[in-house]
């Protein structure tokens, strides 16, 4: 086992960042964790600083928390700031905060001035955990931190090992990574579009929506035997073949979703009352989306043409045709046609995938990451060792960094890996797409009416185990 | 009255019994999702699984209206505190199912984010395992809470 890097000694003075006085072990702790600010304060527990403090009446109160630019609402005039605010606490335990969001909101009668988002309520500490589990295991701690989106997490986190391996993937695996995470995608969009329907209203949506991703979910279970968090794509490939007769169950999906969809837009694309509830909703440009990192659908129905499928191919999706549909408006009502497309294009992808699907192994057959087949065991000692090793220690990854982005259907989903050569990551960092979404919702929601708030943070479509790991 | 006709027995536990089925009959949830399991008791309260057979398809939003809490996700710290004042809301009598391997018992995540198990914040009748159940699992631990209603075993 080697040693980590020893970041209070090596690296950080090369950096010129200044050290605190050595000795001080308990303060340097802190100093490196960059919560020194806290000591002594007594607040480790406490929620003071997380609450929002009063606005001053004289400062333009848009400007500290609200629009970057100052462009974006469409509807009634701006009412002069000064006027008496209230603060009003929503969440974590709302039926529309899409899990444990908790928002500060400020009020000038019904219009919202500022908002704040207080999240941490689904801390899990996978960052963590993934220091303590072996490469192996990894994706069974990541593909729960999106819940929504398991395959993604599991894609991203298998790709980042495998680059820092060097170990390429056989075609079946790339393309059976690609059926799976795409279908996951619809599955997601589904759950997205059930609760943006509920949300303003339109309850039978909700219904329609998760009847919808039932088939796609049954053939999660028949593949990977989990509904949700499959742990099935894995560094080296995936953990199982498809199963028998899986072209008929995609074959099923391809035709069954298409109806739902036309159903859905029988439903709301000209629905009158669902236009006024979305359009001209939670606007959001270009440059702010760009300025705190907006990615997924929500920058692309801003006009942001911005696809990590496209822009940065993993898994050989480049090779596939189909693309990338994009809002002018950036509200609520591009996002949702923004996701309606997406979904039609990723049926486009799971038919060619399933088209093509390639003969062969589904994992690599690198000997150092994949276990040997159970009947070799009996035959050779090699075998036996190399099954051991695998399964007790794990396999080594070399030293070294990597961050590997994949297109969830939240957003840029990236994983920060760093390897001090062992069999578990040194520091898994994620980039959650949802995180930086939520972190929109001030600009989003500022000066907008504080019945547009729901509408707009369900088409954001955050998931939390996301924003918080 | 009754200790003279000796038939007090007879009235009450009868009166009893149809209490407990009228609870039964129309137990109403609060929503508590947390995480993963959230979107599987959506999924158990859409029209695929229909918890409505059980007359439990009104989720409560407010805990004021809620009979029983099914604690779906994994508990962290900070959330600790609002789960008891959401539990300590809701009106006697009521129950409390512990969705998923991270409710019951904190799951894979042994570190310092997560309760390990929210019997050690609120009293749990029900136990369901998987991680996360799927909705026919959901189902059989509300049925089982029906029967132990029934019974008399999970009384307040």
């Amino acid at each position: 086992m080697s040693n980590p890097p020893d970041i209070v000694t090596g690296e950080l003075e090369a950096t010129g960042v200044e050290r605190p006085p050595a000795g001080a072990l308990e303060e340097r702790e802190l100093w490196l964790s960059g919560t020194e600010a806290a000591a002594g304060m007594g607040r480790w527990t406490g929620e003071g600083p997380q609450e929002m403090a009063p606005g001053d009446a004289g400062i333009a109160l848009a400007g500290q928390m609200g629009s970057l630019v100052d462009d974006d609402y469409i509807g009634e005039e701006r009412v002069p700031t000064g006027a008496e605010t209230q603060i009003i606490n929503m969440g974590p335990q709302h039926p529309a905060t899409h899990g444990v969001l908790r928002l500060n909101l400020e009020l000038d009668g019904e219009t919202i001035r500022r908002v704040k988002p207080v999240i941490g309520y689904l801390h899990t500490g996978m960052e963590k955990t993934a220091e303590t589990l072996t490469y192996a295991q990894g994706s069974t701690n990541v593909t729960r931190m999106d819940y929504l989106s398991p395959f993604h997490n599991e894609l991203a986190f298998s790709l980042a090992v495998e680059q820092l391996l060097g170990v390429e993937m056989p075609p079946r695996a790339k393309a059976i990574r690609i059926l799976m995470t795409e279908l996951n995608r619809i599955a997601s969009h589904l759950v997205w579009v059930a609760t943006q329907g509920m949300d303003v209203g339109a309850l039978s949506m909700m219904l329609y929506g998760f009847r919808d991703r039932e088939p796609i979910l049954d053939f999660f279970e028949k593949t990977t035997g989990l509904r949700m968090n499959h742990n099935y794509i894995r560094p080296g490939g995936v953990a199982a073949d498809l199963p028998d007769g899986w072209e008929e169950d995609v074959a099923g999906i391809l035709a069954g979703v298409p109806k739902g969809l036309a159903d859905y837009e029988t439903l709301l694309t000209e629905n009158p009352i669902f236009l006024d509830r979305t359009q001209g909703v939670g606007v959001i440009t270009p440059a702010e989306c760009k300025a705190l990192g907006v990615t997924g659908a929500n920058a692309r129905a801003a006009g942001v043409a911005w696809d990590l499928r496209k822009a940065f191919p993993y898994s050989g999706i480049e090779e596939y045709d189909f693309e990338v549909p994009t809002g002018i408006h950036g509200d609520v009502y591009d996002r949702y046609l923004v996701r309606m497309a997406e979904m039609r294009q990723s049926l486009r992808i799971v038919a060619q995938a399933a088209e093509r699907m390639p003969p062969g192994d589904y994992r690599t057959d690198d000997r150092k990451v994949t276990p040997p087949p159970r009947a070799r065991l009996d035959q050779s000692m090699e075998a036996l060792i190399h099954h051991f090793k695998i399964f007790t220690e794990g396999f080594k990854v070399p030293e070294g960094e990597v961050y590997q982005a994949v297109e969830s259907p939240r957003g840029e989903l990236g994983m920060y890996l760093v390897s001090a050569g062992g069999s578990k990551p040194w520091r898994l960092h994620v980039r959650a797409p949802s995180f930086a979404n939520v972190q929109a919702l001030p600009v989003m929601l500022a000066d907008s009416l504080i019945a547009d708030t729901i509408a707009t943070l369900a088409s954001l479509d955050p998931v939390l185990g996301d924003v918080d790991r | 009255m009754a200790a003279a006709s000796g038939h007090s027995n007879i009235l009450l536990t009868t009166l009893d019994k149809g209490m407990r089925w009228a609870r039964t009959r129309s137990m109403w949830p609060a929503t508590f999702g947390l995480a993963c399991c959230a979107i599987e008791m959506m999924a158990t309260g859409a029209a695929h699984n229909d918890l409505a057979r059980f007359g439990m398809e009104v989720f409560r939003a407010s805990p004021r209206q809620a009979d029983l809490m099914i604690v779906a996700g994994r508990l962290s710290q900070k959330m600790a505190p609002v789960l008891r004042q959401v539990y300590d809301q809701m009106p006697e009598p009521k129950w409390v199912i512990s969705m998923g391997a991270c409710a019951s018992t904190g799951g894979m995540f042994n570190n310092y984010a997560l309760v390990q198990g929210v019997d050690q914040i609120v009293p749990v009748d029900v136990y369901v395992p998987g991680c996360p159940p799927g909705p026919q699992s959901l189902m059989h631990g509300i049925l089982t809470l029906h029967d132990m209603v029934m019974s008399g075993e999970a009384a307040r």
